[in-house]
């Protein structure tokens, strides 16, 4: 049999609202954990006997815990403000990914057992109970979502459906029915450090490879310092830049602006990955264990201040949930309490003139910005709401003389996914992960068409990977994906300063 | 007294129970959960009249509804706007002497019961015109329009139809919150306006009406953007503190 085309949307001059094809996303199912994967993670291995029973407890116990998920459960009046503003749908018509469907899948199961109204009514409220089907649909649309939270932004309630995707991973999980990338992801970072499962030599190696290359290209040893106890500051960032491109050009850029400005500083190969996958599956015990480690590293090593590189999610978990699940950070400087984004340290810089950046470096290029949704709906930047927006907008248009930004229904807060977010960037969900990526292809496109735009920068691993893998299909060039601080890269001038 | 009069009566004391009962438990309960963590939806205000500024705005104006969609926030704009004023000028059936603000909104009154009605209808409208509200809309969504477009359409029967003695009505009223019954005119609008607002009162807190003490609980919006500075953490998950490597 011929292998399986995908259907590509077709990018116009506008996005359409797309009508509703119900179940056109339906058959795309990410692969389950294997039983030895689940175990692993402490989770039964396939689906347990009583899972009809044990997920609902699951529930329960999510419900007394967060107030969030109880709230939006009961909230929403179905008005439908939500409904077009999902990538996934607005790019497959399927409506089951129109976010308060999607939280629908929950939101019955809830009523059926949780509320009084589910019990005593439940065709007239559409309660519904937990049926095998009704499983593998929330297997199956659970992980066609981002967790992107656009859809909160845009409801009355802010009715989050990242938070009921969360829990419905979790209780999946709980109950045998794990999937396999995010899991593996986790095992492989609990194990090794790192999502990647790069071992420390392996880590060591590569850096210094990478130290060869700057070295062969500039002249100037600039170094990438692994596991140095008494560094200042502790760099952690996705493993994707140790390797990927584009991401390892960002990486590049980091450890140039801290050569400049002559920082101490270092990586970890006990905490050798920023992102934290334990937050897409909704555990908080998986989310903690992977927070704790970069704890136990800055202490290990006895750095002052953290860094963190250019990540989305791990942005999110940084600077909303660290403080959480491995906090209190009181033995950081008090001058630099919390950890920082990369970008706030080099806006920082560049305001103290402490970069000797040439701009026309990047004069062959037409640069537009692409703000990742973790980072603009669940965190900040700068120590003000918007920072998040403007330091990385500056940071360019600092190392860049050609900067325009896409359509401002598609940026900043009213940023769309990648597509690949949340746990999404695996090869079986690629029809999800083309869908979802339409509405930002289009925007693309229009300042490509109508401005000149060659590239594209993103301050997430998730999104250049989602990038550069998906846009070829839709007949785009994936060169056009920078890391931010690839441009701060192009632009440094080593050896002037230091 | 009639035997209507006293079921009214007796009705509406326990729709009155129902409600403040149900929503009082609903809202103490929200109160009572934890918040484990920092998940506002950002731009997020830094401080906390900010955040209280940034709800007060939703409730107010439904700054995300605007931003959203601007039908759905016509419609529902008109229609909570207009009920509110009717809420307001129904003051004057439990009030004696009537309070001076509540007699000079009674002409607004009457406009927004027309308001209310319209709003409803654009509102129920889109549940049936538009493809994606009408795949989203399930029996109790339209039950809830009917309900709430029944009182209102009754009440505006009473005003233009067939008129109803409302100084009887008022003397009922009165007689319900002073413990001293009076009896119910019986005119066919009246007794079902009354109905449907007992009804609405009873199932208040037990359908999607909830949206209600949500909005002020939703932590989307009422949650500080102060992450960084301050440790937000619930019982359970500090317990785990304890389990942490370091
Ligand atoms: S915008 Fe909010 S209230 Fe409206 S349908 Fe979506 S989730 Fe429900
Ligand atoms: S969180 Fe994002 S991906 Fe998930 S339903 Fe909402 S808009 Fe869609």
């Amino acid at each position: 049999m011929a292998q399986k085309e995908y259907d590509v949307p077709v990018l116009e001059d506008h996005l359409p609202t797309p009508h509703l094809q119900r179940d056109a996303l339906a058959h795309v199912r990410s692969h389950p954990a294997k039983p030895e994967l689940q175990k692993a993670l402490g989770f039964p291995g396939e689906l347990v006997e009583d899972w009809e029973a044990k997920a609902v407890a699951k529930l329960g116990e999510l419900l007394q815990k967060h107030r969030s998920l109880r709230v939006y459960l009961d909230a929403c009046v179905k008005c439908g403000a939500c409904a077009d503003k999902c990538q996934f749908f607005l790019g497959s018509g399927d409506p089951k990914n129109m976010p308060v469907a999607r939280q629908d899948l929950l939101r019955q199961v809830y009523r059926k057992y949780f509320t009084a109204a589910g019990k005593i009514a439940p065709d007239l409220v559409g309660a519904k109970p937990l049926t095998r089907e009704m499983l593998d649909e929330w297997y199956v649309y659970y992980h066609q979502c981002s967790q992107c939270r656009r859809c909160s932004l845009f409801c009355p309630y802010g009715i989050d459906t990242a938070e009921i995707s969360m829990a419905a991973r979790e209780v999946l999980d709980h109950i045998g029915m794990g999937q396999k990338y995010t899991n593996e992801v986790i095992l492989k970072c609990h194990q090794l450090g790192n999502n990647l499962g790069l071992n420390p030599a392996a880590l060591r190696n590569t850096v210094e490879g990478l130290e060869e290359d700057i070295m062969d290209d500039t002249g100037v040893p600039v170094r990438l310092p692994v596991d140095e106890v008494g560094a200042d500051v502790l760099l952690v960032t996705p493993s994707a830049d140790f390797f990927a491109e584009p991401q390892v050009d960002g990486l590049i850029g980091y450890a140039k602006v801290f050569h400049q400005a002559g920082l101490s500083w270092t990586l970890s190969s006990y905490a050798s990955e920023a992102g934290n996958f334990g937050m897409f599956i909704g555990s908080y015990d998986h989310m903690q264990k992977l927070a704790v480690r970069i704890r136990k590293a800055a202490l290990d090593l006895g750095v002052k201040r953290i860094i963190v590189g250019e990540c989305g999610h791990a942005w999110r978990v940084a600077y909303s949930l660290l403080n959480t699940t491995s906090g209190p950070w009181d033995f950081l400087d008090p001058k630099y309490p919390h950890p920082q984004h990369i970008c706030e340290y080099t806006w920082d810089l560049i305001q103290k003139g402490g970069l000797n950046l040439d701009a026309t470096a990047n004069d062959d290029k037409v640069v537009t910005f692409h703000d990742s949704c973790n980072p603009a709906r669940a965190a900040g930047m700068g120590g003000y709401p918007g920072g998040q927006f403007d330091i990385p907008r500056n940071i360019i248009k600092t190392v860049c003389n050609k900067f325009v930004d896409m359509h401002p229904d598609t940026i900043r807060e009213k940023t769309f996914c990648c597509g690949g977010g949340g746990g999404l960037l695996t090869e079986e969900l690629m029809p999800v992960r083309i869908a979802g990526m339409k509405p930002r292809m289009q925007a693309l496109k229009q300042v490509m068409d109508e401005k000149g735009v060659t590239h594209m920068a993103a301050i997430c691993a998730i999104c250049k990977s989602q990038f550069t893998g998906v846009m070829p299909r839709y007949g785009m060039d994936p060169y056009m994906i920078v890391s931010l601080h690839q441009l701060v890269n192009n632009a440094i001038q080593l050896g002037t300063k230091e | 007294m009639s035997f209507l009069s006293v079921a009214y009566a007796l009705l509406f004391y326990g729709a009155a129970a129902v409600l403040i009962g149900g929503l009082g438990f609903k809202i103490w309960s929200y109160f009572a959960l934890p918040v484990p963590m920092k998940v506002f939806t950002a731009p997020a205000p830094r401080t906390r009249s900010g955040a209280a500024l940034r709800v007060a705005r939703e409730v107010v104006f439904f700054e995300s509804l605007f931003h959203s969609n601007k039908w759905i926030w016509i419609f529902g704009a008109l229609f909570h706007a207009s009920l509110a004023a009717v809420l307001l000028a129904h003051l004057r059936y439990f009030t004696e002497p009537v309070w001076g603000w509540v007699v000079l909104i009674q002409p607004i009154g009457t406009y927004a019961g027309f308001g209310l009605i319209a709003g409803l209808g654009g509102l129920w409208a889109r549940r049936f015109v538009e493809e994606r509200s009408r795949y989203i809309s399930g029996l109790s969504d339209h039950l809830m329009l009917a309900l709430l477009a029944g009182i209102g359409l009754a009440g505006l029967g009473m005003k233009y139809v067939a008129h109803t003695d409302i100084v009887a009505v008022k003397a009922f009223a009165l007689g319900l919150v002073y413990l001293d019954w009076q009896p119910l005119p019986t005119d066919p609008f009246l007794l079902l306006h009354l109905t449907l607002v007992a009804m609405l009162m009873i199932v208040l807190p037990f359908s999607k009406l909830l949206h209600i003490p949500g909005v002020f609980f939703s932590p989307a919006h009422s949650q500080v953007d102060d992450a960084r500075e301050h440790r937000q953490i619930a019982a359970w998950n500090a317990a785990l503190d304890a389990t942490r490597e370091r």
